[in-house]
């Protein structure tokens, strides 16, 4: 029961970091009809800038995190005006190719600064491990979960309350509604590049936090997918529950089924879920039923 | 008429068998055997390396063909190619190294058995299309994988398998000009077959699936059908130029066939032109290329600033990257499109219309 309620804990908690990675590919599929391929490269980047920041120039975390996150702001205009804008209105296929072009690019530039050896946070958090009960947690799972939910939070208050957001829920609506109403799509494009690339860096910074950092954090990026595709492609409450189900399944299925088949089945799992929810359920839990069925 | 090299002016068609002639001028026939006729006395003049390039190339060439078929003319985007040129070189090196059978048996078959598991793939295809069709395939990819790695008893697990080269009346093809034979005959094959493909009654039903899904079920094609044949048929020749690969290299192991494979083959199709038999030839052969051509320039580079080299890979991805985004921007129909360009431009000059 003990080793039950520690794998449920353990998968909440990284699920939580999934939900925000998750959040990125919603709020750009959300405004553009897009899906990011490249979301696990500005994961990575932001990571390494980070890293950087704290390692090499000695800046304290919650500082290098801030300055992270303008970077990855940055990031994010950039990516949008110079990659993705000519696609807006093309075939999917154009859209896809190009994400994946860029994480090409992304990753390249990546090995080119950062080379390929795993590379671990200076201790940031504290070390002794929290119990509640029988369950232990360490403290950067934690700090991660209030920092998830605090990020989630602003966000959710920033698209109820806030100008820009209720234009981008706008624009997400109907987009020629919006720009007839006098809102610019190119702007709300922007800016949900940019949002998508500082909540791919928390997410990052946490899990390079738990884990150490490499180019393979990358693969998160994919990994991410299946809950997205799970809470439903343009759902924010969707992106939320699904990457905690998803956090869950990985976590079981690495406590109980791995030991049988000999690892690995962890990292699978999640696409194996993917398969049935598009057969059964394309639209995900949340999302609008309105994709195209043949 | 007579003579080759006048340029074609005009077409001058009257009806529809003239329209839908594979050469639609008589003087492209020669053109076409001269050309052939060169890539058969290719490996004659050119240095082993050379031909060993030229052998990726038609491989990558063959399965381009194949996804092409797919993607390009069919509309169905699959980013599990990998997987299944892996599909290809597991089930030839099972078939040949296991069950003892001859490479001119296992190839085949490696084809319809990598068609058969296309097909089961492509079973979502009714009910997914576009975006998540895509991250379906995504998946296939990522499962294919696990269970070509975990299958020890059958696949060697993460160490692979080791293959042998084909041989035929006694006689190994050892050498790359042997091979590079095997491969041309099978590429010439391939290519036929699509370009008759897209003149016939299917291939055009795939191009009316891709171009207007519903509008091609209201003239009665049947979506499922001929969705199910695209994703067979690709399959097959993905399957195909699967097993040439390992019997080429020798050698089968999961890491070999990872999501960067099915992206570079999708990149072929791409900046080859998408829906394009010739297209995917020349994507092959650029794509392909790439590496070789950076891996020169670093080379030469590297005399002056040394750490260049250790650098090659990381610039491999960033060119790589940058080339698909041109592309799609600059030229979204590819390499095919610029060499009609050309050939247009030759064709009315002195005019400019």
């Amino acid at each position: 029961m003990t080793f039950f309620l520690q794998m449920l804990v353990t998968g909440i908690f990284i699920g939580s970091i999934y939900a925000l990675v998750a959040l990125g590919f919603v709020l750009i599929y959300k405004s553009s009809d897009a899906i990011n391929f490249a979301q696990g490269e500005f994961l990575l980047i932001g990571t390494y800038v980070c890293l950087t920041l704290v390692a090499s120039y000695n800046v304290p975390f919650f500082a290098a995190l801030i300055l992270t996150l303008i970077f990855s702001m940055l990031l994010g205009f950039a990516v949008e005006r110079f990659v993705l804008r000519p696609f807006i209105g093309e075939p999917v296929i154009s859209m896809i190719m190009a994400t994946i072009g860029l994480s090409s690019v992304l990753a390249g530039f990546v090995h080119i600064f950062w080379g390929h050896e795993t590379r671990v946070y200076p201790q940031i958090f504290p070390e002794e491990v929290v119990k509640f009960g029988t369950v232990q947690i360490a403290p950067v799972y934690l700090w991660s979960m209030v920092i998830v939910i605090a990020l989630l939070i602003i966000f959710t208050l920033f698209f109820k309350y806030s100008r820009l957001g209720i234009a981008m829920r706008a624009t997400a609506d109907d987009q020629q509604a919006a720009q007839s109403m006098g809102i610019s799509v190119k702007t709300i494009f922007a800016v949900s590049w940019a949002i998508a690339a500082i909540v791919s860096a928390v997410g990052g910074v946490l899990l390079g936090n738990i884990n150490g950092v490499n180019s393979s954090l990358s693969l998160i990026g994919l990994k991410v997918l299946p809950v997205a595709i799970l809470g439903g492609l343009d759902s924010i409450p969707g992106a939320i529950i699904g990457g905690v189900i998803i956090g869950v399944i990985e976590s079981m299925t690495g406590g109980y089924l791995d030991p049988l088949v000999g690892g690995g089945l962890k990292e699978v799992m999640p696409f194996v879920v993917l398969v049935f929810i598009l057969m059964i359920k394309p639209y995900g839990l949340f999302g609008k039923k309105e994709i195209e069925r043949v | 008429m007579k003579n080759p090299f006048v340029m074609d002016c005009g077409e001058f068609r009257v009806n529809y068998k003239q329209d839908m002639a594979l050469y639609k001028i008589p003087r492209v026939r020669m053109r076409v055997l001269a050309m052939v006729a060169f890539f058969f006395i290719f490996p004659l003049l050119f240095s082993d390396y050379v031909v060993s390039i030229a052998i990726l190339c038609g491989i990558a060439a063959i399965g381009a063909i194949g996804l092409n078929i797919l993607t390009g003319f069919t509309g169905q985007i699959s980013i599990g190619v990998g997987a299944f040129l892996g599909v290809g070189g597991y089930a030839s090196a099972i078939l040949t190294m296991k069950m003892g059978l001859s490479f001119w048996v296992a190839m085949p078959m490696a084809g319809i058995i990598t068609a058969i598991i296309g097909a089961l793939f492509g079973i979502p295809s009714l009910r997914l299309k576009g975006l998540y069709l895509a991250i379906a395939t995504l998946a296939a990819q990522v499962i294919i994988l696990f269970v070509i790695s975990r299958w020890d008893s059958l696949t060697g697990g993460t160490a692979g398998m080791v293959l042998s080269r084909p041989s035929i009346f006694g006689y190994t093809l050892y050498s790359e000009t042997s091979f590079y034979y095997l491969m041309l005959i099978i590429l010439v094959f391939t290519t036929i077959f699509s370009l008759n493909l897209f003149r016939s009654r299917v291939g055009r039903a795939f191009i009316a699936v891709r171009d207007r899904d519903i509008a091609a079920e209201v003239m009665g094609i049947n979506l499922f059908k001929y969705k199910l044949i695209a994703f067979t048929v690709s399959s097959f020749f993905v399957g195909i130029a699967g097993a040439l690969l390992g019997h080429y290299t020798m050698i089968v192991s999961p890491e070999l066939y990872s999501i960067f494979i099915s992206v570079e083959f999708l990149a072929m199709i791409l900046v080859g032109g998408l829906g394009s038999v010739f297209g995917s030839i020349y994507g092959a052969i650029f794509i392909t290329l790439l590496p070789v051509l950076l891996r020169t320039i670093v080379e030469g580079l590297s005399v002056i600033f040394p750490e260049l080299y250790g650098l090659f890979s990381a610039f491999k991805e960033v060119i790589f990257g940058a080339v698909i985004i041109l592309f799609l921007i600059y030229e979204p129909e590819g390499i095919a499109k610029m060499w009609k360009n050309i050939k247009d431009y030759f064709k009315l000059w002195p005019f400019s219309y």
